[in-house]
């Protein structure tokens, strides 16, 4: 088996996915847990894990269903929260470049933030084999295989844990983690601050607009406070 | 909300998603190779993040609670303090649950 193999850039992929299946496979649990509380039923709990696939739009998504939220408003929320793979979409695409359609289509499903990072790595400054897709195909399906596992364990769980244990802070204690490693640099903090300080009045909004327009807040806060960066890219 | 608006509903936020991830890949020779569009991108995880949190900690039951009597107040703390220091997500998750577990134990 040469070193630019199908298999051992698919089991490269595996191996540099496998750590990080230890922050995703607790918040998959807690998503299978946090979806039945708030009344969506299992089936359609473990279903989202591999039609929308993207954990804190997944959480979103069953909020916002909970709450009863109109379904154009919901679609919209979620495209937001997952508008940050446009980013993984434009930093892997010229590795890409030349593949057959089914090969772009499935890669494209499996983009989700843990196998982009586990990829990219690989993708930009190993060696240009005619392979290399298979590792991001190796990290992409690992994250899928562990995301719909844990899933259907936290559904499985869910009726067993009582309310009492707070398990669903758990899903907000996930998202302190991620902001933190998205906060760079001061005007990123700004925009994190303000869209948290908006939201809590705008909660009130119709439709539950309230995060949609705390995060468009934010995010017009944040392009504001760049000019004030210490750093500039 | 009757199960074939969930499903539907549930297609599209999957199409949505899918199609975000496809753009580049797909359609990057024809999408506009413009710097301002990262910029703007690379406010939408603490923006988003920061509006998805703040309800999680101040709203108990629909009610606003800012106050020192606000256990998850002091578990978000602790959860930032140990996320800056450790970048670890199990250990921010660990230590905000115990806090958590901790204050409720006290006061219930």
């Amino acid at each position: 088996m040469s070193i630019d193999s199908p298999r051992a850039e698919f089991f490269g992929g595996v191996r540099a996915e496998l750590p990080l299946l230890l922050g995703v496979v607790p918040f998959g649990l807690i998503f299978g847990v946090l979806g039945l509380a708030v009344g969506m039923p299992g089936w359609a709990v473990v279903l989202s894990s591999s039609l929308v696939f993207g954990g804190s739009s997944q959480v979103v998504f069953a909020q916002l269903w909970g709450a009863g939220t109109p379904p154009p408003v919901m679609v919209a929320t979620v495209g937001v929260v997952n508008l940050r793979h446009l980013l993984y979409s434009a930093a892997v695409a010229e590795y890409l470049r030349g593949l057959p359609w089914r090969w772009k289509f499935m890669l494209a499903y499996l983009l989700t933030d843990e196998a982009f990072a586990a990829a990219i790595g690989r993708l930009r400054d190993g060696p240009a084999t005619a392979h290399r897709h298979w590792f991001l195909c190796g990290t992409g399906f690992t994250l899928w295989a562990g995301w719909q596992l844990s899933t259907l364990g936290g559904v499985l769980l869910g009726t067993a844990i009582p309310a009492s244990w707070s398990l669903d802070f758990s899903i907000a204690l996930t998202f302190i983690a991620l902001l933190v490693l998205s906060v760079h640099r001061r005007s990123d903090a700004w925009a994190a601050i303000v869209a948290a300080v908006v939201v809590l009045p705008a909660l009130a909004l119709p439709h539950k607009l309230g995060l949609l327009v705390a995060a468009a807040v934010g995010i017009v806060v944040g392009l504001a406070m760049r000019r004030f960066d210490r750093s500039k890219p | 909300m009757s199960t074939t608006v969930l499903l539907l509903t549930m297609a599209a936020c999957g199409l949505v998603t899918f199609l975000i991830r496809l753009s580049f890949i797909a359609f990057g020779h024809r999408l506009p190779d413009d710097p301002r569009i990262s910029t703007v991108l690379r406010y939408v995880p603490p923006a988003i993040l920061g509006a998805l949190i703040a309800p999680e900690i101040f709203m108990i039951g629909g009610n606003l609670n800012a106050t020192p009597d606000n256990p998850r107040l002091w578990a978000a703390l602790v959860a930032l303090l140990v996320a800056r220091l450790t970048r670890s997500v199990l250990a921010t998750i660990a230590a905000g649950m115990a806090v958590l577990w901790v204050i409720q134990g006290w006061s219930g």
